[in-house]
């Protein structure tokens, strides 16, 4: 029931999301009493039976949680493994894991930016339509994502789940001569990023400025992948490995995902946004000043601007693996062995939606006891709620249905994961 | 001149990674044509655009896992004309089937610290487990020009083009070495085709992610893996992966694991 003051916005089933989420917001006069992102996809319990797995399958098997990032979650698992048996990837097998990420980055942002939220910006219901007016600029976006593609079934056998990746580096190291293969595109798919980044700075953003904790990974000399600190824009500087003194998972009613706090504060942000805010002297010097002509620099506290500041990555990490590829030397074994031992293992990086933590604590065969794995868009849940609150006033001045259409592209400025989300804790409960 | 109408075409997901549906998208060259040959009628993850039911063609991604989600199936399977599965999670359970060997509930109160919220059945299942379905398509994930090929094979009506050998066969036509000569476990023999022989082209044993072909000889494979030093446990972790639940690969790890009882 509605009358004219209070109403409700539903999506009973979110499109253009990857996964299964309803939105309901309820407004009263132009204040929000309640919003619920609810996430009714089935849980899949990957850390209920990693339990018993061997270190060595924990990539693959966590890599089934997201098709859309599966490399984020090879990398954490891998960096995870490596922390708990004490063994160090560097040299060229380190930069080959950025190269891989590159890919990664390229294709999900491109999925995202042109196929899912573009379409919001223009009114379309999606990127197809989109394409009848707009169909030089689709056609852009999809080739930027079939050069990600490219770098990704090149080096990881397949786009989707690469089977290229393992505990120490990777079966098979890529030759120059097949890297070399991709420079054309990829060096095409930069300024194709770049022109498409400049027209999308004259979209419409809706005005909605918060004062958001930023986290995100911080590395003294690179835009972060794999390593770093875990920092906030509110002074939080840890090792990983204190992820979970830090940071606390709940579970709401309404949902089958687990969502995060920072223990003492609440809500933050993590994603693109962040990693733009905590590490903008990292970017490229040109990358910069092209963010800066697209009107984004830091702070940046449109979430709306996020759209803008994946394109900038995008822009970043093309530049990045041509460099890789430009001058790189095969590395001398494509894996370092490892020895098994019982201990306990932290991985966590920068996944294109924010940051991916794992944990394990594995026994003396190498056998996982325990895993825990939290990715970012259980982390971003509560923000994405308390900006529909801040949206309210807007909400209500519009229509009904571009008033839900509005709400939606809120919630796809975190280009959330559902499928990711759902399924995870940190918090284990022992039953006696 | 009065346009054909064209085919209607939905999408669907069950308990998966999104990673099959993903493949639709992932064909960068012919999303748009596909677009205008088809009316893309439901498809959650790419439009917001819902148009009702009956669908010429229905491509149904995950496994059955809820029992909201068993009687969605039934009403997508009345609502289609033909129903194609897509990938390890439709036509075999996926991952998420390493359920169907424990006990779910302890599962549920390892993830989830109030249990009493989650709504979950004992088992992962395959589509097919519940309705019938016209065609299933092997991979976790598909490969999408297989992928594409059925699409088409079922637009024109004919049969798909789809190889039912096992992922040896393509191995040897790529011409590579063999991995098991270096003591590498390999499902190859035994995994049905489709990926085009990718593990071992770069040199790993492949896991078989497009689970079981037909009539595979398990127990012979198997034989090999205890003689080049493989341990029941590695037997079974080797067996339950993506397609832990289909039958061929079920019934060996489940006899692997009851010899080990026995010998004991
Ligand atoms: S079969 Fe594999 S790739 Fe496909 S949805 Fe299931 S887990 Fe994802």
């Amino acid at each position: 029931m509605s009358d004219d003051k209070t109403r409700t916005i539903q999506v009973d089933y979110m499109t253009r999301v990857e996964g299964e989420g309803s939105l309901t917001i309820r407004l009263e006069g132009d204040r929000a009493t309640e919003v619920r992102l609810a996430i009714f996809e089935p849980p899949r319990f990957f850390e209920a039976f990693l339990r018993g797995r061997s270190f060595m399958e924990a990539p693959d098997i966590t890599s089934r949680i997201c098709g859309i990032c599966p490399v984020a979650y090879l990398m954490s698992a891998c960096h995870a493994m490596e922390d708990a048996l004490g063994v160090r990837v560097g040299g060229p097998l380190r930069t080959l894991r950025r190269l891989l990420y590159c890919g990664e980055w390229i294709e999900s942002h491109a999925l995202h930016v042109f196929l899912l939220h573009a379409p919001d910006f223009l009114g379309f219901p999606d990127a197809m339509s989109m394409a009848k007016k707009h169909g030089e600029w689709v056609k852009r976006g999809l080739r930027i994502k079939k050069a990600g593609n490219s770098l990704l079934s090149l080096m990881g056998g397949r786009e989707i789940h690469p089977i290229n990746v393992r505990v120490g580096g990777f079966y098979r190291a890529p030759t120059r001569a097949e890297l070399e293969t991709l420079l054309p595109e990829l060096r095409w798919g930069h300024d194709a990023a770049v022109e498409c980044l400049e027209w999308m700075a004259r979209f419409d953003f809706p005005d909605l400025e918060r004062d958001y904790e930023f986290v995100a990974l911080r590395h003294p000399n690179e835009y972060p992948f794999c390593e770093g600190r875990l920092v906030s824009s509110r002074g939080l500087d840890i090792d990983i490995r204190d992820y979970d003194g830090h940071f606390v998972e709940e579970q709401a009613p309404y949902s089958s995902a687990l969502r995060s706090r920072i223990r003492g504060r609440g809500a933050y942000l993590c994603g693109p946004l962040a990693r733009f805010n905590l590490n903008f002297e990292q970017l490229f010097p040109e990358v910069q000043d092209l963010a800066r002509r697209a009107g984004v620099a830091p702070p940046c506290r449109n979430p709306f601007r996020m759209l803008l500041v994946r394109m900038a990555e995008i822009a970043q990490v093309f530049t990045e693996a041509i460099r890789i590829i430009e001058s790189y030397v095969p590395p001398a074994t494509p894996f370092v062995e490892a020895s098994v031992r019982a201990a306990t293992g932290y991985g966590g990086t920068e996944a294109p939606r924010g940051f991916l933590y794992h944990r394990y604590a594995l026994d003396e065969t190498g056998t996982i006891v325990n895993a825990n794995i939290v990715p970012p868009t259980s982390q971003n849940q509560l923000t994405i709620e308390e900006d529909l609150f801040e949206l309210a006033p807007i909400l209500a001045s519009l229509p009904h249905d571009e008033a839900t259409r509005r709400a939606e592209q809120a919630v796809r400025n975190y280009d959330p994961c559902i499928s990711c989300a759902t399924h995870f804790l940190t918090l284990n409960v022992e039953r006696g | 001149m009065a346009r054909r109408k064209r085919p209607k075409l939905a999408v669907w997901k069950f308990a998966s990674c999104d990673g099959c549906q993903l493949s639709v998208l992932d064909l960068e060259d012919e999303l748009l044509d596909i677009a205008g040959a088809l009316d893309i009628a439901y498809f959650k993850e790419a439009t917001s655009v819902e148009k009702p039911g009956p669908f010429d063609l229905s491509l149904v991604e995950g496994s059955v896992t809820t029992s909201h989600d068993a009687e969605r199936i039934r009403e997508v399977r009345k609502q289609s004309k033909a129903l194609v599965t897509i990938g390890a999670c439709a036509t075999a359970g996926g991952i998420q089937a390493l359920r169907n060997f424990k006990d779910v509930k302890e599962f549920v109160s390892v993830v989830y610290a109030s249990p009493e919220y989650i709504q979950t059945l004992a088992t992962s299942t395959a589509i097919a487990d519940h309705v019938p379905v016209d065609f299933e398509l092997r991979g976790c994930p598909v490969n999408k020009e297989q992928l594409l090929e059925v699409i088409s094979a079922f637009l024109h009506g004919r049969k798909p083009n789809v190889a039912s050998h096992s992922v040896c066969v393509e191995c040897k036509l790529r011409g590579n070495v063999c991995v098991m000569v270096t003591g590498t476990p390999c499902l190859g023999p035994i995994t049905h085709a489709g990926c085009g022989a990718l593990c071992p082209s770069y040199q790993r044993g492949c896991y078989g992610c497009y689970g079981p072909m037909e009539a595979p000889n398990t127990t012979s494979l198997v034989r090999a893996f205890r003689q080049a030093g493989s341990s029941t446990v590695d037997v079974v972790r080797v067996l339950r992966t993506f397609n832990a639940n289909a039958p061929a690969f079920r019934k060996e790890s489940e006899a692997q694991e009851k010899g080990e009882e026995e010998s004991q």
